[in-house]
């Protein structure tokens, strides 16, 4: 199961680049195709919000990747140290 | 930790209060988006009236992360119990203001720049109050009772709701002695009054509150001096606990609150808009529905305490990614008059010629009734201006919405059960889920932040992102729901891989 953890964190990584590529990419297309204050205000709303929940999620693949879910804490203290 | 049963009531009384109230504050906003957009967001398309009071909405989520930042560092520095006081000060205050906010006809610009603020305000204040209230039960509750006493807790987002739908179905009914003009009245200016009853709730709550004694693990910390100087640093920067935060969000809170959204927001806004059922059998659908599941909330938050909270939000997940494309496509068939016949016996026009006193023009309200084989009453409600000079005629946009026979009434209300029971197995278990995988010197804010990102970002863009998908695909009117679906799969997968089904026995430390 750890190995599946460890590898999984690859496509964790890339979904959270690919996801972020598209969205940037539709919202330049959206504003691009109808430039009024409501497609740019919606679209940057969606692009602003969204980034560092692609990069949170770049981090958690990166922290799988490197093993850190293979065993998870039992008490806080292993939080803590 | 253990406190008598009596004690243990005061605190979960107490804390869901509050926290109904303020559910009830933000959904009253929501709930009124149509009529808030006339007021406040002038537009000649109601429906680009209605996805900028939409954004709005979104915005007043996008707020609650940081309310949760914010409120959380709070929380975990100066105590659980004076911070849920300040959330609920802070919501009350800013929901009555909503209320006093004069139109756009009679301040201009001023009035959607003062409701946006107000808005986000709210946001702020609701990012603050659940992981208090969820904190502050958790805190209080023996090991094996965690998830059936916060069940309380998640019982108040859905009666929220279902208070702010009963107070302005109420007030919708009771503004004139005639349906037509109360509705008139409401749309004007009585759709102020549910932002006015909250002084009443929250007056009530804030009294209750008060009354109530601070955290006794939070307590212990403090006496120890052993509080965190810097919760969110604490919360994020340290990688241990990071990662537990990431897991939260993406292996739990990001499907749980897309589920969330879906059953009971997203539903509505699709029986009004897809299935153009009427506004009042909308409203009330989810009413029953919503009154029929919410004793699950409890059900299943108890059931957590035996079996794991893991398994329960999985099944939860599965059954709605499963669920979600067969139910709507039932509402949708339920609710068709294309394939039906229409039964001209029993199709009417009816037209009613008002004078307006003082005025050179009379208003002529038509209702054109078509009645179909299946029991579905189609009604095309147009307003016309009809000057006395008879030179000139004002149209305004027909409105067209269905009335539902008991049959398909009831099926309707049986299809949103369904869903709602989804919510009450993901929504259920996760406080107890959250509040163990956190140590109580930063369990405010690590718990707050997955918590509010995955219900205000992913679910609160939830009925946003179906809409604008709908916009983008006409071809399918159900491409909305692929948001919630691929959403809640990516959850279900680092979910089921990652989390553990473990009940923490220890949330003292």
């Amino acid at each position: 199961m750890n190995a599946i953890k460890k590898y999984l964190g690859l496509i964790w990584m890339a979904i959270a680049i690919l996801s972020y590529v598209v969205l940037f990419q539709t919202a330049m297309e959206k504003i691009a195709a109808k430039p009024t204050a409501d497609t740019i205000i919606e679209w940057s709303i969606f692009a602003i919000i969204f980034l560092p929940i692609a990069i949170g999620l770049l981090i958690f693949g990166w922290l799988a990747w490197k093993g850190d879910y293979s065993q998870l804490p039992l008490s806080s203290e292993e939080i803590e140290d | 930790m253990t406190i008598d049963k009596g004690q243990m009531r005061k605190v979960i009384f107490a804390s869901s209060v509050g926290t109904l109230i303020e559910w009830y504050d933000f959904y009253i906003f929501g709930s009124l988006a149509p009529i808030i957009a006339a007021q406040f967001f002038p537009k000649s398309d109601p429906t680009a009236a209605l996805l900028s009071t939409l954004a709005t909405f979104a915005a007043g989520f996008i707020v609650r992360p940081f309310g949760a930042l914010v409120f959380g560092r709070l929380g975990d520095k100066v105590g659980r119990k004076y911070t849920f006081l300040l959330t609920l000060v802070l919501m009350g205050g800013s929901t009555f203001a909503i209320g006093l906010v004069p139109g756009y006809e009679t301040i201009g610009f001023a009035a959607p720049i003062i409701v946006l603020m107000l808005r986000l305000l709210q946001g702020l204040a609701l990012g603050g109050e659940y992981g208090g209230a969820a904190t502050y039960v958790a805190e209080h509750a023996p090991e094996h009772k965690r998830g059936a006493y916060t069940s309380w807790i998640q019982t108040t987002a859905t009666l929220g709701l279902l208070l702010s739908l009963g107070i302005i179905l109420i007030t919708r009914k009771s503004m004139a002695s005639d349906p037509m003009d109360s509705i008139r009245a409401f749309e004007d200016w009585g759709w102020r009054i549910p932002f006015w009853f909250s002084v009443v709730l929250v007056g009530m709550s804030i009294y209750i509150r008060l009354k109530m004694h601070e955290s006794p693990l939070f307590m212990r910390l403090k006496t120890s001096g052993k509080t965190s100087t810097n919760p969110i640093r604490e919360s994020l920067m340290k990688r241990s606990n990071l990662k537990m935060v990431l897991l939260a969000l993406f292996g739990a809170t990001m499907g749980q609150g897309v589920v969330w959204y879906t059953g009971q927001f997203y539903a509505q806004t699709f029986l009004e808009n897809a299935c153009k059922i009427d506004f009042e059998q909308t409203r009330t659908i989810l009413i029953w529905a919503i009154v029929f599941a919410t004793p699950l909330f409890i059900v299943f938050g108890s059931w957590s305490d035996r079996v794991g909270r893991k398994w329960i939000i999985m099944s939860g997940l599965l059954l709605a990614i499963v669920a979600y494309r067969p139910i709507y496509r039932t509402m949708l068939d339920l609710t068709d008059t294309a394939t039906s016949v229409k039964d001209d016996a029993k199709s009417r026009i009816e037209k009613v010629i008002v004078p307006l006193q003082g005025k050179e023009y009379s208003l002529q309200t038509s209702t054109t009734l078509h009645v179909y084989q299946n029991g579905i009453e189609e009604k095309t409600v147009s307003t016309d201006t009809l000057f006395n000079s008879g030179a000139e005629r004002v149209q305004f946009k027909p409105k067209q919405f269905k009335v539902l026979p008991n049959n398909v009434y009831w099926a309707l209300v049986a299809l949103l059960f369904i869903q709602i029971v989804f919510v009450t197995m993901v929504y259920g278990p996760i406080a107890a889920f959250l509040v163990e995988i956190f140590p109580t010197k930063i369990r405010y804010t690590s718990m707050s932040l997955p918590y509010h990102l995955g219900n205000g970002v992913f679910g609160g863009m939830t009925p946003f992102i179906a809409v604008l998908l709908g916009t983008m695909y006409t071809a399918d009117p159900l491409v909305g729901l692929w948001y919630p679906i691929a959403v809640a799969g990516i959850c279900l997968i680092i979910g089921t891989i990652y989390l553990s089904n473990r009940i923490d026995p220890n949330v003292n430390d």
